[in-house]
Order: C-alpha cells, then structure tokens, then sequence
C-alpha cells in the first residue's frame, strides 16, 4: 500500500470528527450543576428537619445515590449521559450509575458470579485508587505532624 | 487471494431479520422481519442473538420451501465469545456447520466458504449466514447498557440484524462468479472507537488487488458495497483510493443506509449483522428488481479483542470480497 502508518494517521486525525468540546461543556454544567443544586436543596431540607449538618450532608448524598440507582435501572440515566458526559460521570450519581449498571447488565450469570463478580469492574479503579491515594495522604499528614513540617 | 469460480454459483434465496432501531431506519420494511422487541422474547441477550438467527433461518427456508434437514452445509458467526450465538443456533438446525470469526467481515467470508463447497461439488446447497445484536457486542466489547457514557463522534452502533443466504448450484440468479480473500492489514489505528478508520486500509488493500486480479476497474460496476466502514471510514477509504491511483464513484457503506443521521448512532451502523441484514434486505433484492446487474460486496472486519485494546495494540483488519452478478453478466464469455 501507498499509505505508511504515519500518513495515514495524519489522514485520520484530519478525517475524524473532533467531539463539540462547546457544547458538551454547556451540558454538562448544566445537568452536574443541577444534580449539585439538587444535593443543596437536599442537605437544606435535612437540615431543616434537624439534622447535624455533617448528617444532612451524608443523607443528601445517599438519597442522590438512590435515585441515581432507581434512574439507571429505568435505564434513564444511561439516555441522559449521552448527552451530559461529564455532568453525570463525575457527580457522585455517576459512581452509582456505574455500579448498578454491570450489576443489572450481569444478572444473567447468577448473583454471585455475575452481579457481585462484575459490579466493580467500571467503579472498581475508583475504589482500589481512592483508597490507596488517602494511604499516601495519611502518610503525609503523619509525617507533617510528627515532624512538626 | 482470487478465487474465481468455475461456474457461477447461484444465490437462491435470503432473508434477514432485524430489531427494533433498525425498524426504524431508512430500510424499514425491506426486512423479512423487524422485531421491536430486541429480546425477541428471549430472557437473555445471548439466548435473543440465537432467536435471532434462528428466526432469520427460518424466514429462508421457509421462502425457498425447504425443510432444514434438507441443509447441506451451513457457515456462519457473530460477534460474542466462541461465536456461541451461531453455535446454539446450529444445535437447533442440525445441519453440517462450518463456524467462521472475521468480526464483521464474516458474511463475506462465509458466502466464499459455501460457494466454494457448491462450487467444487461437495454440496447441492450452502447457507452463509452472518449475525450481529448491539447488547452483546456492547456486552463483548464496551460497557454495560445502562452505563452513562458519551460516545465520541467517530463510533458506530452495532446493528441488531442477521442476514443469510443460500447457494445452489443452479438458480436464476444472482450469481456470485469471483472473490477476493483479505489479508491482515494493520496501519497503526488503536482508537477502538475509531473502527471505520482501522478498517479503510483493508477494504482497500482487498478491492485494489481483486481490481488488478481481475483487470476491472472501480466503474465497471454498478456499485461497490463495503459493510461497515461508516462515514469516517467511508472518507478515508476514498483517500486511500485516491492514494493508489483509484477513483471510485459508486461506492456505498452498509454501515451509512441502514441507519439515518437523527438516529444519534454518530459514525454510522457496525456489526457482522449491518452488511448480512442489508444485503439480504437491500442489495440482493436489486437483482431481482433489475437495478444491478454487477456489484461487489466488501465485509470488512477488526480482529481486535477488549484484551489487546486495553493491552495498547493496534486494531488488525480485514476485508473479504464478493463479486455478485445477474444471470445475462455472470454468463458472460
């Protein structure tokens, strides 16, 4: 063939469509920013209920991770994500979304090698390098304190 | 590869079956059957790819009034693990089955497989048979269903859709007198979002030589049909033509008719199911109704896995190629 490898990838990042950074952006602050809005007005209402704030905080988040769950399972959240990207990926409504949704998707092969095996496999990073960064973290406020830094 | 048969083989029936997206597409209607349940009363998406199959099956024998015991030989494959769709499907059938994986290029390949065993004498009749379903592809290779993410611009939707077709030995046609077997192209695409892209390189390698095999050129024919390459890889596969010299104007993507653009599938349709479903549906139909009378069909297929995506591999491609003529051409000194 004419084409080397490095012609054609020219020709390729030429010929593909770029994603509408704009737009995309737009979405998903408007659709991240009302989920966050949602979780004031949640941790507003707890509040006003007479919980801590630390609690109204703590209850505001599980409530957004339960209608994140029951939205996935109807499978709308999956139709809102097409469009708001990062607006329903990072939010905590996302973390749930990704474990509900191989949860669900992997029903079939039973609940043990199928449901609890795979429900981790999209959320499973999030959690193996969560933890491991607040180890680092630890470390350090350990050694700060310890040596007076 | 060239094979040029020694006589034209006829194909004799088809079918196709679809689902519920591509019901709604500009095709609707040309299907033996659009399903708009994607289970298709299935309880799992494996089992619904094997009813799938099963139904396209039928819709065949059933036109061509045949019993499936009366099946000589059957090749076929889909896109899930071990092509098991395929394989549960031919425990139902029971008829000798050759099981074929060349991703998408598999319709192709297995129409030159069954020609071939009609060709050289070793069965009366063939079936190739080539299915696709977007939940177990999206199972295979992406992320669960329901899981939110953004495609990019550049990614195709799998077609839920089977297509299959028999060949005889005689028949009024069409008739499918050579074939070009691919080779293996890879120019370096790693971009599992991108496969229009890793695949153009390979219809092209494979066109260009049946081309010069064969001493015909791009317009000699009433169209040239490639699976999947979508718009993206329709694009580039015009500039790699280009590169080679090769001017094409009648060129059209299985992969861009089956679906229209405000069915949000981005690139276009992708799947073993997009170029069986639309051939079946679509071209051969054609014949029959006298707009062509010489086409070819390139299926073209990445033999990627999610393992070597993850691993940082370049996507390996490959496409096969069916010459596919009316009776007055194909009978031509």
């Amino acid at each position: 063939m004419r084409t080397n490898k490095k012609q054609y990838d020219r020709m390729v990042k030429n010929t593909s469509p770029r994603s509408r950074v704009l737009r995309n952006c737009v979405w998903a602050f408007l659709v991240g920013g009302s989920f966050c809005l949602t979780g004031e007005v949640l941790i507003n209402a707890y509040r006003a209920a007479a919980f801590t704030l630390g609690d109204a905080r703590l209850l505001a988040s599980v409530t957004l991770v339960a209608i994140s769950a029951v939205l996935t399972a109807v499978g709308w959240y999956g139709r809102l994500a097409k469009r708001a990207g990062a607006g329903t990926l990072v939010p905590i409504t996302g973390f749930a979304n990704a474990v509900v949704s191989p949860a669900i998707e992997f029903r079939s092969e039973g609940l043990i090698t199928g449901v609890a095996c795979k429900m981790f496999i999209i959320a499973g990073p999030v959690i193996v390098y969560g933890t491991l960064s607040s180890v680092v973290y630890g470390v350090i406020l350990f050694v700060k304190g310890r040596y007076g830094l | 590869m060239y094979i040029k048969y020694k006589r034209p083989v006829a194909i004799t029936q088809w079918a196709s079956v679809v689902g519920k997206k591509e019901s709604c597409g500009p095709l609707s209607g040309k299907f033996d059957e659009e399903c708009a349940d994607d289970y298709f009363g299935q309880t799992t998406w494996e089992k619904a790819e094997t009813e799938l199959q099963t139904r396209c099956i039928g819709h065949l024998l059933h036109k061509k009034g045949i019993d499936r015991k009366d099946v000589e030989f059957i090749t076929g494959g889909d896109l899930c693990n071990q092509i098991t769709s395929t394989a549960y499907t031919m425990r139902a059938v029971g008829a000798p089955f050759m099981g074929l994986y060349n991703a998408c290029s598999t319709m192709a390949e297995g129409m030159i497989a069954a020609a071939c065993m009609v060709d050289g004498g070793y069965a009366s009749n063939a079936v190739a048979l080539a299915s696709s379903h977007f939940c177990t592809a999206e199972r295979q290779f992406r992320t669960p269903l329901d899981y939110g993410g953004k495609r990019t611009p550049t990614a195709q939707w799998t077609v839920t859709g089977c297509g299959c077709v028999m060949f005889e030995r005689f028949g009024k046609g069409p008739f499918i007198t050579a074939a070009q077997l691919g080779r293996v192209v890879d120019l370096g695409v790693k971009d599992a979002n991108n496969m229009g892209a890793a695949m153009a390189p390979a219809a092209t390698e494979t066109l260009k030589r049946f081309l010069y095999a064969s001493g015909t050129e791009c317009r000699d024919y009433d169209a040239i049909y490639t699976g999947d390459l979508g718009r993206v890889g329709s694009e580039l596969f015009f500039q790699l033509l280009q590169n080679e010299k090769i001017n094409i104007e009648n060129h059209t993507d299985c992969g861009c008719v089956i679906f229209d653009k405000s069915q949000n599938v981005q690139s276009g349709a992708s799947g073993c199911g997009c170029g069986a479903s639309v051939l079946a549906a679509d071209i051969l139909p054609r014949f029959e109704s006298g707009d062509y009378r010489n086409i070819l069909f390139i299926a073209t297929g990445a033999l990627m896995s999610p393992a070597t995506t993850m691993q940082g591999e370049s996507i390996p491609c490959i496409a096969h190629l069916v010459n596919i003529k009316n009776k007055e051409e194909a009978h031509k000194k």
